[in-house]
């Protein structure tokens, strides 16, 4: 057993959380003026874009790696561009995987802070316009700190679905060691050549994190709702 | 001086109707807007904040807040408002509610002070009584030293005795500050103890414009009390009937005829007068 456990790797492990963590934190970033948006806006095309934003919830995840992978390679312009200009290739590496896991995990970042947002008692946003502070000044002093479970669920459910993705990595980013092979994917390859033992133990050791991962933020959430926000 | 030309076109509970006000207000005037609900007040408020727009013009001390090519956002107004909700920054402290406004710390220990909220300065907002979190809101909106003020009923949601003591609280800042305020209202009382001048606006326009003694005098008729009431019951005693009505908070009895009767159902809303030539006031 404890030979079993020694020679297992755990590459795979720390690549997921590298690649889950690098995403989040693009995310956060790339959705906060989107999930702004879409909370203030009264647009006619505010539908439009939802739905283009939760395309990633229904679509295969094969579907969404597919255009992905035609999208990024050398012969797209997309590609060809990144390629030329800055030499890096957006398939089959480890880039190719966070721009990948960023299209795939965009809504699960998106709607919770969306749903932050509009929770938000509008009266107080517009106490801060009228002392004299900008949206961008609102949204730090004002709007995220009274959102604090909802930007909580945003991380960490954003976070858990990347660990968590199997599809999109494979069709992107295949299995190259150290590189593209994240725990999913070496999960899958290991059952393919039938080691059963190294599935199991990886198998568990995601189960374990995932149930933790979530525990955490439902116990947080649950709390802030009893206590408030003092 | 604060001239207001503008209109725009709400959809209210009531259908759809155009709010078109002409109005101004001199410097260092108190007005107090006055109407039924749905009548356009907190819209016209929102609108002289910025918070919505309009078609119009707005101008305040040679300043032009918005006309045809104009708007000038809320953040450059500089006006203070009073949100009926209070609509303080739950996240921050007393205190912090007010330095986040303007780092004056001189200002913001002076309007806690005369707010006698200076022992709460440390507090989060959702541990404060009603009454308490309106006085911060409304040192909040103090802290830029508006020339304008805006109130949008303040003091709706807080019982008679606290209404007082806000009250005298408001009509102190408003002198100190020589600003001039706006204040949206439905109580007389209020009205007549606070402002200079009222309007009263009905399905968006003007209808009244005049000091509170004119405008609130004239409505309530010739000399006499007149209230509006709910009819709770009838009951026959002897020869008599008595209804008991429910006015305001108070439940009264009246001495009813027996034609009187006829026309009457419980339940129904009625108006009781009487002509006053020499009421008793008792305290």
């Amino acid at each position: 057993m404890m030979q079993t456990l020694s020679s297992l790797e755990f590459e795979p492990f720390l690549l997921s959380f590298k690649l889950a963590s690098i995403t989040t934190l693009i995310l956060f970033f790339f959705s906060l003026p989107l999930a702004w948006y879409l909370s203030q806006t009264r647009s006619k095309y505010k539908p439009f874009i939802e739905a283009l934003t939760a395309l990633p919830i229904v679509l295969p995840p094969s579907v969404l790696g597919f255009y992905i992978l035609v999208s990024l390679s050398q012969n797209s312009l997309l590609g060809a561009f990144f390629e030329d200009v800055f030499g890096v290739k957006l398939v089959f590496n480890f880039t190719g995987l966070v721009v990948a896991s960023c299209f795939y995990s965009l809504p699960f970042m998106v709607q919770p802070l969306q749903g932050g947002f509009e929770s938000i008692n509008k009266n107080m946003l517009e106490a801060s316009y009228i002392a004299g502070k900008s949206k961008l000044r609102t949204i730090i002093s004002v709007a995220l700190p009274n959102m604090k479970p909802a930007v909580l669920t945003a991380f960490v459910i954003t976070f858990a679905h990347t660990v968590g993705e199997f599809g999109v990595v494979l069709m992107v980013g295949g299995s190259i060691p150290n590189e593209t092979k994240v725990a999913s994917v070496a999960i899958y390859e290991m059952v393919e050549m039938m080691d059963y033992t190294g599935a199991h133990i990886y198998s568990f050791l995601m189960l374990i994190i995932s149930f933790f991962i979530l525990l955490a933020v439902y116990t947080f959430n649950h709390s802030k709702k009893i206590g408030g926000f003092s | 001086m604060l001239s207001i030309n503008i209109n725009k076109k709400l959809h209210g509970s009531q259908g759809d109707m155009e709010l078109d006000v002409n109005l101004e207000i001199k410097e260092g005037e108190f007005l107090a807007v006055s109407g039924k609900s749905g009548s356009g007040k907190t819209t016209l408020l929102r609108i002289l904040a910025g918070l919505e727009e309009s078609k119009g013009r707005i101008k305040f001390s040679n300043k032009i807040w918005q006309d045809e090519t104009n708007f000038l956002v809320s953040q450059k107004r500089k006006i203070g408002f009073v949100f009926q909700e209070y609509a303080l920054f739950e996240n921050m402290s007393v205190r912090d509610n007010l330095l986040y406004v303007k780092r004056d710390k001189k200002l913001c220990t002076k309007l806690l002070e005369m707010t006698e909220l200076s022992e709460l300065k440390d507090k989060m907002p959702n541990t404060l009584s009603g009454g308490q979190k309106q006085r911060v809101s409304l040192c909040r909106a103090m802290m830029q030293k508006p020339k304008l003020l805006l109130m949008d009923e303040p003091l709706s949601a807080l019982d008679t005795q606290i209404r007082k003591k806000l009250q005298q609280e408001i009509l102190a800042l408003h002198r100190e500050f020589e600003m001039t305020t706006i204040m949206v209202s439905h109580e007389p009382s209020e009205i007549y103890r606070l402002a200079s001048r009222v309007v009263i606006l009905d399905q968006g326009k003007l209808i009244n414009d005049g000091t509170p003694k004119d405008i609130l005098l004239r409505q309530s008729g010739s000399q006499k009390f007149s209230f509006e009431g709910e009819l709770l019951e009838i009951v026959k005693v002897d020869v008599i009937f008595i209804a008991v009505i429910a006015i305001g908070q108070q439940v009264v009895e009246v001495v009813v005829s027996l034609d009187e009767v006829r026309n009457l159902k419980t339940g129904q809303k009625i108006t009781v007068s009487t002509k006053a030539f020499a009421p008793v006031i008792t305290i």
